[in-house]
């Protein structure tokens, strides 16, 4: 697999820098001493079996637990003890594992609640119209997750493969910088998983909507990462054993014996 | 707005303009109640309904609203003073009773907002200097507007509408303002609101502070009211009964208070019938009112809604099947 932009995405500075992370709950050391980079526009795939330290990698990513050591660093800054609405603010966005839409509010509604807050100052939303300018860019994403004709239905009527496309469509109505995606086909029909992979990859590319934003992405599904993923972390009892190309990664055969099994 | 909804506003204005006029004293008052307890579960219908903070301590910000103009009055101050005086302690108090929201959710919430309730109403039962105590204070005055005596229960009546008209309109626009999509998404996910940059912390101490505006507003009207107050209204009893109102109506409807407050305030009028039979009926209406309608009463039009859509789909499913079937035979 080819990815011509990836030499552009490796110069400057890192969007996501993670430096020796390490988290532990009592005897047991979930991550033990993490550190890796996510440039500018790169996908970033995150696997490993389970156990493997990934959630609490990412939990610590999102400022929903403190590490007990380490450093996250946000273009430069130092977000390690920044808590999640913080990171939104800054620029992060996040998918979760589990459905995590506003079941009683249209989809549109959904996808313009995800984006109000980065604009003006709370008192000035209570004077903002009720879309708050964010009508013409919802309906953008609309077309672009093809979810057009239920729009205007309350999210939690929808299906379940369409509410995890309106679930990652939130994700991405602020624009971020970055965005964490945690098991993106979790319970997804085989037949969208491809759907979801070409989204994401318009996402990434796409300067109008997705900002050239850097994703870091958790999955189980390998074909999708190695598909999706410009780099590819493999975590192995809350450490790095290897980072590499999807190609580098197929190849390696200390992951293949640990994890791929192949 | 809908030409239904237009029509729909003004038939509801000719009534309650047109109606007290052919009404005596007891049925003047009674809808003038009945409004004061709108304004009031409209404000726990943004607390609970709309933000999703399960608050079992509204009547005590009612209470709050009732004393504050009363003593105030007593003191020789104006009600036009009171007024807002109500409501800014009531603002206040509001931001400090949603602290324990920001720590506990559910029914320890409610278990925190009913123990606020009950320190507030021992404050109205035992500081005499202050409250009255038991005896309460009486002879509130009602106030005047333009020279214009609001003495007459007529007159307190229209005085009372065009308040809640105001309130009305005042909620109807926060709630269609992006703050009411931020309290939806704080009631319906508050850890995916705040992955989104929805500071939910504020959200939720205002969704407290502004519901209990609304209960201060309506407790200042309800001493200029009943002219006479001491601390029962405003027992633990009373918020809960101000919460039924709002799950009867329909938590996060907005009108579902109009309809929940009728429940409340005149359906005990209409079962005088029963007479001491009247708790057990009223008590049996909710119980199957709630296996029902869990939603509230304006959940129905939703629910037909549903079902409706349900049918056309099923509809819809059968004849591709049998479209299928008829291809597959043809083939």
């Amino acid at each position: 697999m080819t990815h011509p932009h990836h030499h552009e995405r490796s110069v400057g500075q890192p969007v996501l820098k993670v430096s020796n992370l390490k988290k532990s709950y009592g005897a047991i050391q979930a991550v033990g001493g993490v550190s890796f980079s996510v440039m500018p526009g790169e996908i970033f795939g995150v696997i490993g079996p389970n156990g493997s330290g990934k959630t609490t990698l990412f939990n610590s990513m999102l400022g929903q637990i403190t590490p007990d050591a380490g450093k996250i660093e946000l273009n430069g800054e130092d977000v390690t003890h920044c808590g999640p609405l913080e990171l939104n603010r800054r620029g992060v966005g996040r998918t979760f594992q589990t459905l995590q839409v506003f079941g009683k509010m249209t989809v549109r509604d959904n996808l313009i609640v995800a984006a109000q807050e980065h604009s003006g100052s709370m008192f000035s939303r209570m004077f903002a119209p009720t879309d708050s300018g964010l009508g013409a860019k919802a309906d953008a994403l609309i077309d672009q997750f093809h979810i057009r004709h239920v729009a205007h239905k309350k999210a939690g009527e929808l299906s379940y493969g369409q509410q995890k496309l309106v679930d990652i469509a939130m994700a991405f109505m602020s624009e971020p910088d970055l965005v964490l995606l945690d098991e993106p086909c979790a319970g997804v029909n085989p037949s969208l998983v491809g759907g979801i992979s070409t989204l994401l990859k318009q996402l990434n590319q796409n300067p109008k909507i997705g900002k050239h934003s850097s994703f870091v992405v958790i999955e189980h599904n390998m074909d999708f990462v190695m598909d999706l993923c410009h780099r590819i972390m493999v975590m192995v009892e809350g450490q790095v054993m290897a980072i590499g190309t999807p190609d580098e990664i197929r190849s390696n055969k200390q992951v293949l014996e640990a994890y791929l099994g192949s | 707005m809908k030409k239904t909804t237009l029509i729909f506003i003004a038939v509801c204005a000719v009534l309650m303009l047109a109606v007290p006029q052919f009404l005596k004293n007891y049925g003047i008052y009674l809808l003038t109640y009945w409004l004061i307890f709108i304004i009031a579960t409209m404000g726990l219908n943004l607390t609970v309904g709309y933000a999703g903070q399960k608050s079992l301590g509204h009547a005590a910000f009612f209470g709050i609203g009732a004393y504050t103009v009363a003593i105030l009055m007593k003191a020789g101050v104006s009600f036009w003073l009171g007024l807002p005086a109500a409501a800014l302690i009531c603002f206040v108090l509001g931001i400090i009773l949603g602290f324990p929201a920001l720590r506990v959710q559910t029914i320890y919430l409610a278990f925190a907002t009913l123990g606020f309730n009950t320190a507030v109403w021992l404050v109205m039962r035992n500081e005499e200097w202050l409250t009255g105590g038991t005896f309460g204070i009486n002879n509130i005055a009602r106030p005047s507007l333009f020279g214009l005596s609001l003495d007459g229960n007529l007159a307190y009546y229209y005085f009372t509408l065009a308040v809640t008209v105001l309130m009305v309109a005042l909620l109807w626009g926060l709630l269609r303002s992006p703050w009411g999509k931020a309290f939806t998404a704080l009631r319906d996910n508050p850890i995916r609101a705040e992955s989104l940059g929805v500071d939910i912390q504020r959200y939720t101490l205002l969704s407290f502070a502004i519901g209990a505006v609304y209960a201060g507003v309506a407790g200042a009207l309800f001493a200029s009211l009943v002219q006479f107050i001491e601390p029962a209204p405003f027992t633990v009893g009373a918020s809960i009964m101000m919460y039924l109102m709002v799950v009867v109506g329909g938590p996060g409807y907005f009108l579902g208070p109009v309809l929940g407050a009728a429940v409340g305030v005149v359906l005990p009028e209409w079962l005088r019938f029963a007479q001491a039979w009247y708790l057990f009926v009223f008590g049996s209406a909710v119980v199957l009112l709630m296996i029902w309608l869990p939603d509230g009463l304006l959940s129905i039009p939703d629910r037909l809604k549903a079902k409706k859509q349900a049918r056309i789909d099923s509809a819809a499913r059968a004849a591709s099947g049998q479209a299928a079937i008829k291809n597959g035979a043809s083939a």
